[in-house]
């Protein structure tokens, strides 16, 4: 076709169909997406607010999230259905002698609360993002300010990048036959805490990194123009500044943390425990414990029990708590930054 | 020519530490002497053979086209180029006070406490404007409160900036305005007393009326410090400085009184370059 000056063509119909149909994929494959998360999202939200809210004062079913799971029975008695956890059981049964031997169906888990898992998840996250963090700045802290470039330090990069994509279960595998068989801690708060720090690493070394790029070189000169040392530059001018960056991309490695499940399961997770874990006789063994955490509680009930209306409130429940304890932690690190940046803002 | 005051070669390193400077001589007295020196960056040659003397308390300026190695030259000084990899002195040296800096027995850091810096690009710390001073002090484990403010003043004093932020001496540095940034800068390192002064194009980002009290700074720094100054503005090396070195490629082309560089050049290559003919 001869393009005629001064005037502009219509595009021709066919390429103009093929535009509002490619429009209408991509809107469509958005949709989809939030179709999905929603649907995962809004059920766990109505059905785990059942067992996290109720209809009275104080509204929040404390005895859900301070409570140790226990088992649920569920027995017919002078004609009523009744629902029941362990210790209640028990209690009716003294009370009621004649129901000493009464049929009941019975749930493991499905009663009680989900304390110990709330609890031992908190430890995780907070003994393996300290040691990532220890860790992963200083690595990155001598990666970007120290180190030359050149290719040994190009491989280790590259490794860097590789170890983000192996799978959590690697790791689970790799922190059981170094931490649990090899130095013989056992399933224990500390082998999980090594064992994620070490998921987590890549994560807060490359995000750290570009916390630390992101600073810009005129403190570094300025302040070694003053005759500073290079720690001195880094410990004063330059880590104060790259904190904020550094915490915001943390964030991302907490959720991991908090919420992968195979990295545990062989290095400290317990099924259930019955002690808390600071009812520990000697500080030392508090170290060497397993523990409970929510997502493997949420594993457990979700695949060793049956589905069915009277475990549900466990499992979504769980669920819910999780969700809600994951972005509690992610928006408190977001107000941390927006906090610090304030005060450091350049 | 007097050189004042030549320790040692071996002796050098505590002598740079702390000892304050000389009382200078009436006469010219040379506080850095640089000696054919040759620097590269990699590969590529950035200085030939260049050979100057620093005279105390006179301000010297640098000129000469983009790339001609003004800031390479002012950053041997104080060995800032040791931070830029592959960046290497291969030949001559820079002498202190006749203590080589590149020798392998200086204290880096006690040639910075004695080399100060200020930047073309003003770089005050995101601190408050009295940390920012006290830097360069707490870094040498100054604490004393009462003897960390008078020098806050005085060194403030001295950058011509006291009088516009003694009222906010705990805001951020960074709430000044471009000019008060890089006096800020100027009041930073002069806290440290050092006894030269760098200036890579200082005013560069400055405004005609901030550039003019930069310059009155200087007037009066000179009467304290060795002063160098880079700068692309053939006005400001007329009025600021009392020797001017012209550099092009890599090589000191001439390096005379200001007076009669400008006026009365020996090289025709300098001439075409203060007249604006070329550069
Ligand atoms: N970090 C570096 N790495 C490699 N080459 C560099 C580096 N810095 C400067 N050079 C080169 O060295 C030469 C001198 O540079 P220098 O910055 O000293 O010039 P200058 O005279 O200060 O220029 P300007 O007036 O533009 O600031 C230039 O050719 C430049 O390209
Ligand atoms: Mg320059």
């Amino acid at each position: 076709m001869k393009p005629e000056p001064s005037t502009f063509h219509s595009r021709p119909d066919g390429r103009r169909r093929i535009e509002r149909a490619t429009t209408w994929i991509f809107r469509a494959a958005t949709y989809l997406v939030l179709l999905a998360g929603g649907a995962v999202l809004l059920t766990i939200a109505v059905k785990g607010s059942r067992t996290l809210f109720q209809s009275e004062a104080p509204f929040i079913n404390w005895s859900f999230l301070t409570e140790a799971p226990e088992s649920l029975y569920i027995f017919e008695w002078e004609g009523r259905t009744l629902e029941m956890g362990d210790r209640e059981f028990r209690a009716f049964k003294e009370r009621n002698p004649a129901a000493a031997n009464v049929e009941a169906e019975s749930y493991v888990y499905s009663a009680g609360g989900i304390f110990p898992a709330i609890a031992g998840t908190l430890l995780l996250v907070l003994g393996s993002m300290t040691i990532a963090l220890a860790v992963g700045v200083s690595a990155a802290v001598y990666l970007n300010e120290y180190a030359r470039d050149g290719r040994g330090i190009r491989f280790i990069r590259l490794a860097i990048l590789n170890l983000a994509g192996v799978p959590s279960i690697v790791f689970g595998l790799f922190g059981f036959g170094l931490f649990v068989i090899f130095l013989g801690w056992n399933v224990s708060l500390l082998a999980g805490w090594f064992t994620l720090a070490f998921m987590v690493l890549p994560v807060v070394i490359t995000a750290s990194e570009e916390a630390l790029k992101a600073v810009p070189l005129g403190f570094r000169e300025g302040s070694l123009a003053l005759g500073a040392t290079k720690w001195q530059t880094i410990r004063r001018n330059v880590l104060p500044y790259a904190l904020p960056g550094i915490l915001t991309s943390s964030v991302l490695g907490i959720a991991r943390v908090a919420g992968e499940t195979a990295p545990i399961m062989f290095t400290a997770a317990y099924v259930v425990r019955d002690q808390l874990p600071w009812q520990v006789e000697r500080l030392g063994d508090f170290f060497f414990q397993g523990v409970m955490a929510l997502p493997y509680h949420i594993y457990v009930v979700s695949s060793k029990i049956p589905q069915n209306a009277h475990t549900e409130r466990v499992q979504y429940g769980t669920a819910l708590v999780f969700l809600l304890l994951v972005a509690t932690i992610a928006g408190t690190s977001i107000l941390l930054r927006q906090h610090l940046r304030k005060r450091h803002s350049w | 020519m007097v050189i004042a005051d030549p320790p040692l070669m071996d002796s050098s390193a505590p002598e740079l530490a702390g000892t304050p400077p000389p009382p200078a001589p009436a006469e010219r007295s040379v506080v850095a002497q640089i000696e054919h020196l040759d620097f590269f960056y990699g590969t590529t040659q950035a200085l030939k053979d260049v050979t100057l003397d620093l005279e105390s308390r006179k301000v010297t300026a640098f000129i000469g086209p983009s790339g001609c190695g003004k800031s390479t030259l002012l950053r041997c000084l104080n060995r800032m180029n040791d931070l830029i990899e592959g960046a290497r002195v291969a030949g001559g040296t820079v002498r202190i006070h006749g203590t080589n800096i590149y020798d392998r027995t200086v204290d880096v850091i006690e040639v910075r406490k004695r080399v100060g810096m200020v930047f073309q690009k003003s770089n005050p710390f995101p601190k408050s404007i009295y940390e920012n001073i006290t830097y360069g002090l707490r870094l040498h484990g100054r604490r004393d409160k009462s003897r960390l403010d008078a020098i806050v003043e005085q060194a403030l004093r001295g950058a011509a900036l006291w009088d516009e932020v003694k009222d906010r001496l705990h805001q951020s540095g960074l709430g000044l305005s471009g000019g008060q940034q890089q006096r800020l800068c100027i009041a930073r390192a002069i806290a440290v007393e050092p006894e030269i002064i760098l200036m890579d194009e200082p005013c560069s980002a400055l405004d005609p009326v901030a550039t003019a009290k930069i310059e009155e700074l200087i007037q009066e720094l000179r009467a304290r410090f060795t002063i160098v100054i880079v700068t692309h503005n053939m006005q400001q090396a007329a009025r600021v400085s009392d020797r001017t070195a012209f550099f092009y490629l890599g090589s000191l082309v001439e390096y005379a009184d200001t007076r009669d560089i400008f006026t009365n050049p020996a090289k025709p290559q300098t001439e075409a370059y203060v007249s604006g003919r070329f550069g």
